[in-house]
């Protein structure tokens, strides 16, 4: 039965072949357009419409990051030179300080130093006078006792 | 004796008997579209009840089905390539699902339980009329696609490195539609044969194992047809420098 019909021209067989081709390939011919009107089409339109959403949004994303990063080295340049700035104005005020204290510190030294020197000659002057009175009384009392002496004589 | 019985047995597989159609002059294999019509039924009815509410986020049947429109566009970009593979992929794609659902439509529903007259029911992909058909529309796709793509210059491809190749590019001509149709033929009506006759011989487990890699045959029968139109088709329009 089955090596009969196997090559069977007529009627049957495996490799019956008849009007079933076209119309076959007509109908997947058919099917290929109604599946691409209700199946390639829209679920392709969904899906690439959601791939451009994404992509754009990545792209989106990239600029804003880039942009981002610009900033914050902006921001870091700025705080550099805000920082050196910073560091400058310290140490001016510091080197103005110092000065300002060295001469203060001059000034006072000075003050001293003439007060000292004045206070001194003053000191000198009145030890002078001084000494110059005792002489004096010196000489007086040295007259006195003279004169004691001659008129006791 | 056994050897008799077999032969019954084979027999009452009824291989190569067909439920005909006589249509005017022209006859048809009616158990081929019976089968197909019920199978492509079920697959547009599937396909419509996950594109009926398309959302930016996928639900339901319509992962599944953005997944198989995925696995196609990649399969059919990977062959085709970049350039014109948008033109070919609703071709492609629906080669696969025809062949994927006649192949898989054929193992998983039990169509012996519904009684023909003449025949049986079964994978519409097990008849050579079908497979026949399919590899012709390949045929004419990739000429078409060469043709609309490069016009003459097709041609180049039958002498493309040397003219020495121009026979065999000729023979491929043939040979590739032949290939097609009798590897697809050949796979699926051999699995139906063996899992008939194991359930004839052994009706108990035995066949199980059987079946389910006749539906593994099935699904890479379904992938190699698609792949082979697709580079059919990307071998056609490729530019050669």
């Amino acid at each position: 039965m089955l090596a009969f019909n196997f090559f069977g021209a007529t009627e049957g067989g495996l490799f019956d072949i008849n009007a079933t081709l076209p119309l076959m390939a007509i109908q997947v011919v058919a099917l290929t357009y109604i599946l691409n009107s209700l199946f390639f089409k829209p679920v392709g339109n969904v899906v690439e419409k959601r791939e451009k959403f994404v992509s754009n949004n990545i792209i989106e994303a990239k600029n804003k990051l880039s942009e981002v990063k610009k900033l914050e080295a902006d921001l870091l340049t700025q705080l550099q030179s805000a920082r050196t700035e910073a560091q400058r104005i310290v140490s001016e005020a510091e080197n103005e300080s110092d000065k300002l204290y060295k001469e203060a510190l001059e000034l006072a030294n000075n003050e001293a130093n003439a007060s000292k020197e004045k206070a001194r000659l003053e000191i000198e002057s009145q030890t002078t006078a001084a000494r110059d009175q005792l002489t004096k009384q010196a000489d007086d009392l040295s007259e006195l006792i003279v004169n004691r002496l001659i008129l006791e004589k | 004796m056994f050897f008799n019985s077999l032969l019954t047995n084979f027999a009452a597989l009824e291989v190569g008997q067909h439920l005909y159609w006589q249509i005017g002059n022209i006859r048809l294999h009616g158990q081929v579209f019976l089968t197909s019509w019920i199978l492509l039924g079920a697959l547009l009815v599937f396909i419509s009840l996950g594109t009926k509410k398309m959302e930016n986020d996928p639900k339901g049947l319509q992962n599944l089905l953005e997944f198989l429109w995925d696995y196609i566009r990649d399969l059919a970009r990977t062959q085709i390539g970049e350039k014109v593979y948008r033109d070919w992929m609703p071709f492609i794609g629906t080669l696969f699902l025809f062949v994927f659902v006649s192949n898989w439509g054929g193992a998983l529903i039990p169509w012996r339980l519904i009684k023909l007259p003449s025949g049986e029911l079964g994978a519409p992909t097990a008849d050579i009329n079908t497979t026949i058909a399919l590899a012709l529309l390949v045929s004419l796709s990739y000429f078409y696609a060469g043709l609309s793509n490069k016009g003459w210059r097709y041609f180049e491809y039958y002498v493309h490195p040397t003219p020495i190749m121009l026979p065999f590019k000729i023979l491929e001509d043939f040979t590739k539609p032949l290939s097609l149709s009798f590897r697809l033929f050949g796979n699926i009506l051999a699995d139906e044969l063996v899992v008939g006759v194991l359930v004839f011989l052994v009706p108990l487990i035995l066949p199980i194992p059987v079946m389910f890699l006749g539906l593994f045959t099935s699904a890479i029968q379904a992938l190699i047809f698609a792949t082979l139109a697709a580079y059919y088709i990307g071998e056609a329009v490729e530019e050669h420098h």
